[in-house]
């Protein structure tokens, strides 16, 4: 909280609960009987976003496991703003690639990632998605990478990452998004 | 039937057989051209009833292939192992996919990925690879791959 903010009478920013959160973008101009804030829409936006984030059901191999230790009660990454995986591409904000990708998985993987809304971001976790890791020699049928194929936002190393590496690879998007630093962000200019 | 009662009643269908007892299963070398007849008998003998083949795969050794046939009797709960050595330059073995249904895609698999030609086979085309993969056989120990594959 910013020393602004301790009068009662001023905005106080919602707390995403779990330290993903930062303090809202913007000022308090006092005036009696109340306060105006002052602040970008852009930042505004930003913020917003940032905190309602909501993943892509998608895990290709044994990352995925994670994942699911992440989404479940014991990590639950609904406390940063992960709501929920949506199962469906149009109504996910996030995709985190969870595992291998290959020749075949490809056009399927950028398939789900135009058929996302803008705005998107990608994580990739693990060795798999970042390089091909562990396939990385020869085989005849990994991409080695997933941002062959998609550009990426966060890259979390890991054989898989344990359940907290994820969890900082989403507070990362989240302070990515809020800089306006995600690759589609600078694509746009927003 | 233990592998003892096994390797007996084998010898009898098949007296050519050799016989490998170093592992947990009754590991049979048979020549491909003795195999179709031998699997017929195999599943159809009411004291052997192999009517499960669970696991039909194939080892490449550079100098030839080997065939391998993982059989299992849902009645009597016995196991065998069957395996069959092939010519490198020209890799064939008759099907069993109307012995065991479960052949067909297994057969498929190790077509594309060895090389290896079914005679007989109902639908001897690719599985997994995609079109126009015939002739590079990726599980073969000499495969290269042009495009994806960087060396050590």
């Amino acid at each position: 909280m910013s020393e602004i903010s301790n009068n009662s009478e001023s905005f106080q920013a919602p707390s995403s609960g779990g330290g993903g959160g930062k303090d809202f973008p913007g000022q308090i101009h006092e005036t009696p009987g109340g306060g105006i804030v002052l602040s970008k829409l852009d930042d505004v936006i930003n913020w917003a976003r940032s905190n309602s984030l909501w993943p892509l059901t998608f895990a290709t191999s044994c990352c995925g496991i994670e994942y699911m230790a992440v989404a479940g009660a014991k990590y639950d990454f609904s406390r940063f703003g992960f709501e929920v995986a949506r199962a469906s591409p149009r109504q996910a904000d996030v995709i985190i690639i969870a595992g291998t990708i290959v020749n075949k998985m490809g056009p399927v993987l950028k398939r789900l990632y135009d058929q996302m809304g803008d705005p998107k971001y990608v994580i990739a976790m693990g060795a798999c998605a970042i390089s091909g890791g562990p396939f990385f020699y020869n085989t005849y049928s990994v991409v080695k990478g997933a941002d062959h194929i998609i550009p990426v936002d966060v890259y979390v190393a890991g054989c898989p990452p344990r359940p907290e590496a994820l969890l900082h690879a989403l507070i990362s998007l989240q302070e990515k998004i809020k800089a306006g630093m995600t690759r589609e962000q600078i694509k746009s200019g927003i | 039937m233990n592998n003892e009662e096994l390797k007996t009643k084998i010898t009898e269908l098949l007296p050519g057989a050799t016989f490998d007892e170093t592992g947990e299963w009754l590991n049979i070398n048979v020549e491909p051209a003795d195999w179709l007849s031998l699997a017929v008998k195999l599943r159809n003998d009411d004291l052997l009833f192999f009517d499960y083949l669970f696991c039909l795969t194939c080892i490449d050794w550079k100098t030839h292939l080997t065939m391998v046939y993982h059989l299992s009797s849902t009645k009597y709960r016995h196991n065998i192992v069957i395996k069959s050595k092939l010519d490198v330059a020209k890799p064939e073995i008759e099907s069993v996919s109307h012995i065991w249904k479960t052949a067909i895609f297994h057969e498929r698999e190790v077509y594309e990925m060895f090389g290896v030609d079914f005679l007989n086979h109902p639908d001897l085309r690719l599985l997994i690879l995609p079109d126009g993969w015939e002739g590079k056989n990726p599980m073969r120990k000499d495969f290269e791959d042009p495009v994806n594959m960087i060396k050590l």
